[in-house]
């Protein structure tokens, strides 16, 4: 099995809400884990992971000026902040989670972590 | 002209930390002080508070606060207070303050307050001259909840908070106002910018919305978390703007947390949807192409936010009455903790159906199995400690009261391994529910009341203020 990177090696994050809907931003350490994010963190694949939560439509938007793209998740909070049942009406926690997704690792892996961080490699399963 | 403002957000919500204004003022060497305390939902809290007590519905712990910050601001007496602490009665935030003002001797300062977002009692005008209200995104009428309706405010810009600084007020109360109109005001005031100067506006705006939530952009939630020094003495932020839109965001020296690259950024993209189309009552901002410098010592310079016309209309938030919730938890160990999570989570449905209190919704979540925590793959059996927790709601009171009673019996009649109770029973809450929608901005008039401190403390009606209607 190829070897994986987690988004958290190559990106940072934060998630808010607006009502039902809730943002996640992914803001990439380096430019080169930027340009990989773009192919590789696609809508599809953000919608996927978060399929449990059933969001309505995840839309992209990019930063370019800060290496980050926003996911615009909609009708994701199961009622927002007001009528929600769950304990994370507020989408405080989908960034933190976002970044555990595992990404096929990319041949200059250690061209995009943050400055200070050893690599770290997944073993292969 | 001043060469550069110093504005610092001392609270991003009611319920911030307590001591951050009073430490921020004492060390920020600030122009401005901003205490932004409204988030989506607390006017639907005020709502309920005003319901009970018409004096009420402005957030108290604001007077208390200015309780606190009367020594700084007579020890800096350029130091002004900017705040939407007023809720949904600006003016009676402005009398308490008034009155805190005058006991502490400072009868001769003067208080604003801005009004004119509360649109509740005028809905059935507004509606009558053609405005809908349909919810933003599903467009729906709000024929069905108009009676439930608790509040509803437009949020208003920037425009009271600069002439009530031009009128010399040291503290300036709002009521709904984007958060970003915080910071903006001051520097609108501060360099006599026209109202169409697009680009500055939207440089301003964006320094709004980096300090808006405090500690966020100064360490708070960085995902290298263990990165940032000193959680608990942690600095709040403070933005510097210089009169052709320059924006550094910094915080005061020798207090913990960091300001860098990454705590900004990430900042930046909270709570935003279209990036290059962030909405403000004043400007529509593209952020696209901002880019940031660290500039060392926990200072970061911000560039490149662009700024065109708003919108036509304004953005109006609204609550109202929809029912009842409750919440419960237990704690519950075990080689299959877990799986006798799952099974009382079910006793406790059983037991409210065949009782007749079956809720029209209900949630069960195992906390330690990551419920909410998506996309994680934890193991059930190997959790020996989780929380059961169960939350439901119904429109009948009844129903959720019942369901608060049903979880203490599962502590002698369920599985074993069971504790957690000593918390006590839960309580009921009114849900209030959001409704998102928008108003045309001329039919919106904001108005602006300004007075010396021992003027609006008296409670008599022949209190003299000046006031002036702004047209939106």
């Amino acid at each position: 099995m190829n070897p994986t990177a987690k988004l958290g090696d190559i990106a940072h994050g934060r998630s808010g809400d607006k009502g039902n809907h809730a943002n996640v931003g992914i803001i990439a350490y380096t430019r080169e884990g930027y340009a990989f994010l773009e192919r590789e963190l696609t809508a599809g694949r953000v919608k996927a992971f978060f399929a449990a939560l059933e969001p309505a439509s995840v839309e992209r938007f990019s930063l370019p000026g800060i290496a980050a793209f926003n996911f615009l998740l909609k009708d994701v909070l199961g009622g927002g902040a007001a009528g929600s049942l769950r304990t994370d009406s507020q989408g405080k926690v989908l960034a933190t989670a976002l970044l555990e997704m595992e990404l096929p690792a990319p041949q200059n892996l250690a061209a995009m972590l943050p400055a200070g961080e050893e690599p770290v490699q997944e073993s292969p399963a | 002209m001043k060469a550069s403002i110093r504005i610092g957000n001392g609270a991003g919500f009611w319920g911030d930390n307590l001591d951050a204004p009073i430490r921020l003022a004492e060390e920020g060497r600030l122009d401005v002080l901003t205490l932004e305390y409204l988030a989506e939902l607390t006017l639907s809290i005020l709502a309920h508070q005003r319901r009970k007590d018409p004096g009420a519905g402005f957030v108290p712990d604001f007077p208390e606060t200015l309780a606190r910050l009367v020594p700084i601001l007579r020890s800096q007496p350029g130091l002004r207070i900017v705040t939407n602490a007023g809720g949904l009665n600006p003016l009676g935030c402005a009398r308490e303050c008034s009155r805190v003002l005058s006991k502490a001797g400072h009868p001769d300062m003067r208080v604003a307050w801005a009004s004119g977002d509360d649109i509740l009692p005028r809905l059935d005008i507004l509606k009558a001259g053609g405005e809908t209200f349909r919810h933003f995104d599903s467009g729906e009428s709000p024929d069905p909840i108009r009676s439930r309706l608790v509040c509803a405010n437009a949020y208003l810009g920037a425009r009271s908070i600069a002439e009530a600084l031009g009128q010399e007020a040291r503290i300036v109360i709002t009521g709904r106002v984007a958060d970003a109109s915080l910071t903006v005001g001051p520097a609108m005031h501060a360099f006599g910018w026209a109202w169409d100067d697009w680009d500055r506006l939207a440089a301003a705006s964006v320094a709004g919305h980096l300090i808006e939530c405090g500690a966020q952009v100064t360490g708070g939630l960085l995902s290298r978390w263990k990165s940032v020094p000193d959680y608990d003495r942690i600095g709040y932020p403070i933005a510097e703007i210089d009169p052709d839109g320059g924006v550094v965001i910094t915080k005061p020296e020798g207090t913990g947390g960091r300001v860098g690259i990454e705590t900004v950024s990430g900042q930046l993209v909270y709570e935003i949807g279209d990036p290059a189309s962030y909405h403000t009552p004043d400007v529509t901002v593209d952020f696209t192409r901002v880019e940031l410098e660290d500039l060392g010592s926990d200072r970061v310079a911000v560039r490149g936010a662009r700024g065109r016309p708003p919108p036509d209309t304004l953005k109006v938030s609204c609550a109202y009455a929809d029912g009842f919730s409750a919440r419960g938890d237990l704690v519950v160990c075990g080689t299959d903790a877990a799986a006798k999570a799952r099974a009382a989570g079910n006793i406790i449905l059983d037991r409210l159906r065949a009782a007749g209190a079956a809720p029209e919704a209900h949630n069960v979540e195992i906390l330690g199995q990551g419920s909410n925590f998506p996309g994680s793959a934890v193991d059930p059996a190997g959790l020996r400690e989780v929380v059961l927790r169960v939350s439901v709601r119904d429109p009948d009171r009844r129903k959720v009261e019942r369901f608060c009673r049903e979880l203490s019996p599962l502590v002698t009649s369920g599985p074993p391994g069971i504790t957690g109770y000593a918390g006590g029973r839960p309580l009921v809450r009114p849900v209030l529910s959001y409704w998102p929608t928008s108003v045309h901005r001329d039919r919106i008039q904001s108005a602006l009341g300004v007075t010396v401190a021992d003027h609006l403390a008296e409670d008599c009606d022949n209190a003299f203020f000046e006031a002036l209607e702004l047209r939106r």
